[in-house]
């Protein structure tokens, strides 16, 4: 039997406002258990929640960034469960009346096709504090400074059919979201979690098969490995003549497999119903009218235009704008160096290699852009070679100083001076006079090849500072006529 | 329309309510009712008319985005029964 998967995604994104959606308490991450909880996020009684405009004109940001409706009108809802870091026993989400409609975002898959995924709604709601299970004595400890940051829920349509399609997809929506500054996307902090619904059906059904939803994954590739392994398991199940049960089920990295999270009897009973502390959320068109206006470029027009304003190729404008940091550096660097393609070699190169060796973001790069362009000047006036312009480079990243300092201090300024090449050329043809006979005496095809021998002598002799090109040139008159 | 003293047993479990026997039979008299109620409404015809999500004509009025809580942990935690390492305790939660 032929089988055919399909995937639908749920991605939580925390909102990056400095406040909570519906209280003035702090997001910061990583602060002391806490310290950031207030008698809203504590669920006290008697107060109320106010919401957060960044956080409504964020959701909106994404809502148009995808090309989604934004509803004029939409509705908080309480989303009912007990648990013990939901201090008010219900969540506050939206559910019939969600802020962001249906959008779309493009994906390109490894062939090269582009294929369209549909977002189905984007929604606010608060985030739910911390459990701690372990080392308490037989107690949970609950850490409450999450509980009320800002999350907006952005549900796919049951669009993806196979795990290399969900990774392109969530990759897609983290690229969106980081571009347009509404998420750090940090998947270590939980920035960015994602559910996986997966489900499989005879290859040609019309009708989805039975799903499991996979829970807060926070890794494209755990992402990856989780689906396959879920559909793996619905397959087989099906074809001993199982069933698959709808459940949730959490996936263990450790292991790498899918496991029945218990099943709480009531488990989607969430009894639903408006908030009565919180009014319709009213959004006017002049409210969206301003938040369009403040909108970044989004990646999709920003790599078109790195390939028409810069001339790189569709691959290097890819690489290049596949985040938003990356982009902007490349810009600060590309402005500098003049050089667009030469800039663009270099940040994919030695900066990228720099920066994956040391595990170091391209935000913390001890290589400022306008630095790495300075440095790409250098070798356009030819002050240093481009070779000489890795060490420069290596220096520069260990810190010890910007191009000019770093070339100043090593002595590494490139040999320009035509008189100054002609002795070492001189010398080296002088300390040679076989390989020099040789050449001579060689056929035409074969001596480009031994000139290269000439060439290496005299580079080594100058330690690399010869200007290439003139050592060439003053070669060939030498030992050409 | 009449609960079964089951079904008001599993309403008082979603909302965690001990409800003894007795009580079983009264809550489910009073929750009928209410239904009762809500059948009556739904009997009306309300096409046309935009569902209400709250009984004031009002919209959701915004605040800006400000951090304006300072940290209060000590005295948010006094009245409760167990805290370690400005962590709240409860009993052991399994998933």
């Amino acid at each position: 039997m032929q089988w055919e998967t399909v995937i639908g995604l749920e991605i939580h994104t925390q909102l990056a406002t400095q406040s909570k959606i519906f209280s003035g308490s702090s997001t910061a991450f990583g602060n002391p258990p806490n310290t950031q909880a207030s008698l809203i996020d504590l669920g006290m009684p008697g107060v109320l929640p106010v919401l957060n405009r960044e956080a409504v004109r964020m959701a909106v940001r994404f809502g148009k960034a995808i090309g989604a409706h934004v509803a004029e009108r939409s509705v908080f809802a309480r989303k009912n469960y007990f648990y013990p870091d939901l201090p008010k026993g219900y969540q506050i989400s939206q559910y019939e009346l969600p802020v962001v409609g249906r959008g779309q975002v493009e994906i390109v898959l490894d062939d090269g096709v582009t294929k369209t995924v549909g977002v189905t709604r984007a929604h606010l709601e608060e985030d739910a504090g911390k459990s701690l299970h372990e080392d308490f004595h037989g107690m949970t400890g609950i850490d409450l400074n999450r509980a009320g940051t800002p999350l907006l829920e952005i549900v796919s349509e049951p669009d993806m059919r196979s795990a290399k399609e969900a990774v392109a997809y969530a990759k897609k929506i983290h690229q969106v979201v980081t571009y347009i500054g509404i998420c750090d996307g940090n998947m270590q902090e939980g920035s960015f979690r994602m559910d996986a619904n997966v489900s499989v059906r005879p290859k040609g059904q019309a009708e989805f098969g039975t799903r499991a939803e996979l829970k807060n994954i926070n890794s494209f590739r755990f992402l990856e490995k989780a689906i396959n392994f879920e559909v793996e398991r619905q397959i087989e199940l099906i074809e001993d003549g199982g069933t698959v049960v709808q459940e949730t089920r959490l996936y263990d990295s450790d292991k790498d497999e899918t496991r029945s999270m218990r099943t709480k009897e009531e488990a989607n009973d969430y009894r639903y119903f408006p908030d009565p502390d919180l009014l319709p959320l009213e959004i006017d068109a002049a409210f969206i009218a301003d938040v369009v206006a403040a909108m970044p470029e989004l990646p999709d027009a920003r790599r078109a235009r790195f390939q028409e304003q810069y001339g790189l190729s569709t691959y290097d404008a890819d690489v290049l704008t596949a985040s938003r940091a990356l982009a902007d550096y490349y810009e600060a660097a590309a402005a500098e160096g003049g050089d667009a393609k030469l800039v663009a070699n270099w940040v994919m190169g030695e900066l990228a290699a720099a920066l994956n060796r040391d595990g170091v973001d391209i935000g913390d790069s001890p290589v400022a852009a306008a630095a790495l362009g300075q440095l790409v000047g250098r070798i356009r006036d030819n002050t240093i070679s481009g070779k000489i312009a890795k060490d420069v480079f290596a220096a520069m990243w260990a810190g010890e100083g910007d191009a000019d300092a770093v070339i100043e201090a090593k002595g590494l300024k490139q040999i320009t001076d035509t008189g100054a090449i002609e002795a070492l050329v001189d010398a080296v043809l002088a300390a040679n006079a076989e390989q020099v006979e040789n050449y001579r005496n060689a056929d035409p095809d074969k001596r480009p090849k031994m000139l290269g021998f000439f060439v290496g002598q005299i580079m080594k002799k100058s330690q690399g500072k010869a200007n290439p090109q003139q050592v060439n040139e003053l070669l060939r008159k030498r030992l050409d006529t | 329309m009449s609960l079964s003293p089951e079904e008001v047993a599993k309403i008082a479990h979603l909302a965690r309510l001990a409800v003894t026997d007795d009580d079983k039979v009264a809550l489910g008299r009073d929750l009928s009712n209410i239904l009762d109620l809500v059948a009556q409404m739904d009997a009306v015809d309300t096409a046309g008319v935009a569902p209400m999500a709250h009984p004031l004509e009002m919209a959701q009025r915004l605040r800006d985005d400000r951090v304006t809580e300072g940290d209060r942990r000590d005295r948010y935690q006094a009245h409760s029964p167990a805290v370690e390492r400005g962590l709240f305790l409860v009993p052991k939660v399994i998933e």
